[in-house]
């Protein structure tokens, strides 16, 4: 709080000083323009593709600015895009399979989080020293054992399939039990001895501390789920169950050069991450600097 | 007596806790692990019974020219590295002037990690149009500009242009993200009283930069560096499968490519699985010297 009141207060001696913009300030925000044209112009270009007409996506006579503003609004290729390959379906899948996976992430690591953090019992140091070692072993090494399970269950090309595999990560566990041991352990010491239950204390004290950690380990699970490509690429095969990325890739197999209906399904396809995103910023931000911190 | 009661209670109870995620975890990765190491020392095809081959595997490995070559391109691909890591601090000491706006520039230059997926690599598909894309457009204007009909490259589909693209494309993709907010939470832990004593010194931006704030960031950028290089063995699957298909002549293809295609196309799981532990050795490897060499480049 001191610190932060004397940072504030230098903050605003320095800014006094300052004249309302410097030659410096110049620079600086010429550099943060060139770099946020240059992050946004590609999604300009996308947005401005999704609405044309097909025909003039590849003409000679087109007027330059004409790729970056949008000045014909063809909404048919958002009903076409939507309406060629079962994109609702797509969609539907997306959603219940990340939701899936992002709540059984989320459950069953801050359960085990907490046995890790707070509890007492034999194996735990190994255990826990299991799940470290596993963290930097490639997905790629335990990808084709796991495939050739779920073959031996008859389980491709289920939903099953594609949520199971991503729920139980050392990686959330870890995470959570990192942000737990950070916890004064005053307030369930006391709750013990006013007779408090094990579960009890996780879920009425410690859940409700830990808000940022599961926010943010909701976050990155949800989107990593949303983007998930190859897996679900590996295991499914009908058509019907694709989610988003997979349905997108089937889509442009089908459509190759269609280009006004892919940036139509790219810009529906991005739209829902992008709400999150506005809305979850702050969490993203606090949640990258929780895992930098640890390396 | 009631204090042992205690501990079995606790100790049941912590069984009780791990069990949904450890016997996941056992399932989906322990054993696998193992597994993975068992199949990379047999021959399988799925639809036959496994034979155990021994080394044969990795003697095959050492002599499949392919597998260098996509050793070559994913190494190549990585050069994105250090020009993502020079863009992320460039634009962490930019918004770290704490000038009007920097939440908003923060926000989008974060846009593609966020959106980075299949959505975004259709959309480089047509950036990287030879004829229409945004660069060759580029290059045409500059032409007319100068005089000279200039023309660009096939980038997706000619051999020496598709690596360039694909790293062109990802440091576009990184420069804004993970690394940049944790440069700028790094720039952000720099005391202040430093740069209030080298001021005093005469030291001008330059000299304070190179003296103070980059020796105080170098645990951070140990950290991106290594993590990306860490990824960057395991990269290159979804971009490649989009926009080249690992081609042209296999110029794009990667270790995790070749995976794929070794298990689930072609169904030799062994070879795959000896490929996948080829790549662990590597990325164990280089985890063992950031261990080694982070007491000792590391400035605090």
């Amino acid at each position: 709080m001191n610190s932060k009141s004397k940072e504030s207060a230098r903050h605003q001696l320095t800014s006094s000083k300052r004249k309302p913009l410097a030659l410096s300030d110049i620079g600086i925000y010429a550099v943060l323009i060139l770099g946020a044209i240059t992050m946004v112009a590609p999604f300009l270009w996308m947005i401005t593709t999704s609405l044309k007409n097909p025909g003039d996506v590849f003409s000679y006579k087109k007027i330059w600015w004409h790729d970056w503003v949008p000045v014909s609004f063809v909404w048919r290729n958002y009903v076409e895009a939507w309406n060629v390959v079962p994109f609702a379906r797509f969609y539907l899948n997306s959603i219940f399979v990340v939701a899936l996976t992002t709540f059984g992430q989320v459950a069953t690591s801050a359960m085990a989080a907490y046995a890790f953090a707070r509890l007492q019992f034999p194996g735990r140091n190994q255990i826990f020293f299991s799940y470290l070692a596993t963290m930097m072993i490639p997905g790629a090494v335990t990808m084709i054992p796991v495939f050739i399970l779920l073959r031996q269950l008859g389980w491709i090309d289920t939903y099953k399939a594609m949520i199971l595999p991503g729920i139980f990560t050392a990686y959330g566990t870890f995470m959570l039990r990192q942000f737990f041991l950070t916890l004064p352990k005053d307030l369930e010491d006391a709750a013990m001895i006013d007779g408090c239950s094990y579960f009890g204390i996780f879920w009425k004290i410690l859940l409700p501390l830990s808000k940022p950690a599961l926010a943010t380990l909701t976050i990155f699970t949800f989107m990593g789920s949303w983007m998930n490509f190859m897996w679900p690429l590996i295991v499914m095969n009908s058509e019907e169950k694709y989610p988003l990325p997979v349905g997108l890739a089937y889509f442009q197999s089908l459509h190759h050069t269609d280009w006004t209906l892919l940036m139509a399904g790219s810009v529906m396809m991005i739209l829902p991450i992008l709400v999150l995103f506005i809305f979850g910023q702050r969490y993203f931000v606090e949640g990258i600097k929780l895992t930098g911190i640890k390396g | 007596m009631s204090g042992i009661k205690n501990k079995t209670k606790e100790a049941i109870t912590a069984y009780l806790f791990l069990a949904p995620n450890l016997i996941g975890f056992m399932i989906f990765t322990s054993i696998p692990v193992i597994a993975s190491l068992a199949l990379s020392f047999m021959k399988w095809d799925l639809f036959s019974p496994p034979q155990l081959v021994g080394f044969e595997n990795f003697n095959a490995l050492f002599r499949d020219s392919y597998f260098w070559q996509y050793c070559w391109n994913t190494v190549y691909l990585m050069m994105a590295i250090p020009f993502s890591i020079a863009g992320s601090l460039i634009l962490a000491l930019a918004l770290n002037q704490k000038l009007k706006g920097m939440v908003f520039f923060r926000t989008v230059y974060f846009l593609p990690t966020i959106c980075s997926g299949v959505a975004i690599y259709m959309l480089w598909r047509l950036v990287y149009n030879p004829d229409f894309g945004v660069f060759n457009m580029l290059i045409a204007k500059f032409g007319d500009l100068i005089g000279v009909p200039l023309k660009g490259p096939f980038w997706l589909t000619d051999e020496a242009w598709a690596k360039p693209a694909l790293i062109i494309m990802s440091v576009w993709q990184t420069v804004g993200g993970y690394n940049m907010i944790l440069y700028l939470a790094a720039l952000q832990g720099v005391p202040r009283d430093f740069y209030e004593a080298a001021e005093i010194d005469g030291a001008n931006s330059w000299q304070k930069f190179w003296a103070i704030t980059w020796p105080q960031i170098s645990p951070t950028t140990f950290f991106i560096a290594t993590m990306s290089v860490i990824g960057g063995f395991q990269a290159g699957f979804d971009p490649a499968y989009i926009m080249t298909g690992g081609g042209p002549n296999g110029s794009t293809t990667t270790l995790i490519y070749y995976i794929f295609n070794n298990a689930f196309k072609w169904h030799q799981m062994g070879y795959a699985a000896a490929i996948s532990w080829v790549l662990f050795l590597v990325i164990f490897a280089v985890t063992l010297a950031k261990w080694k060499l982070f007491s000792k480049t590391v400035h605090y």
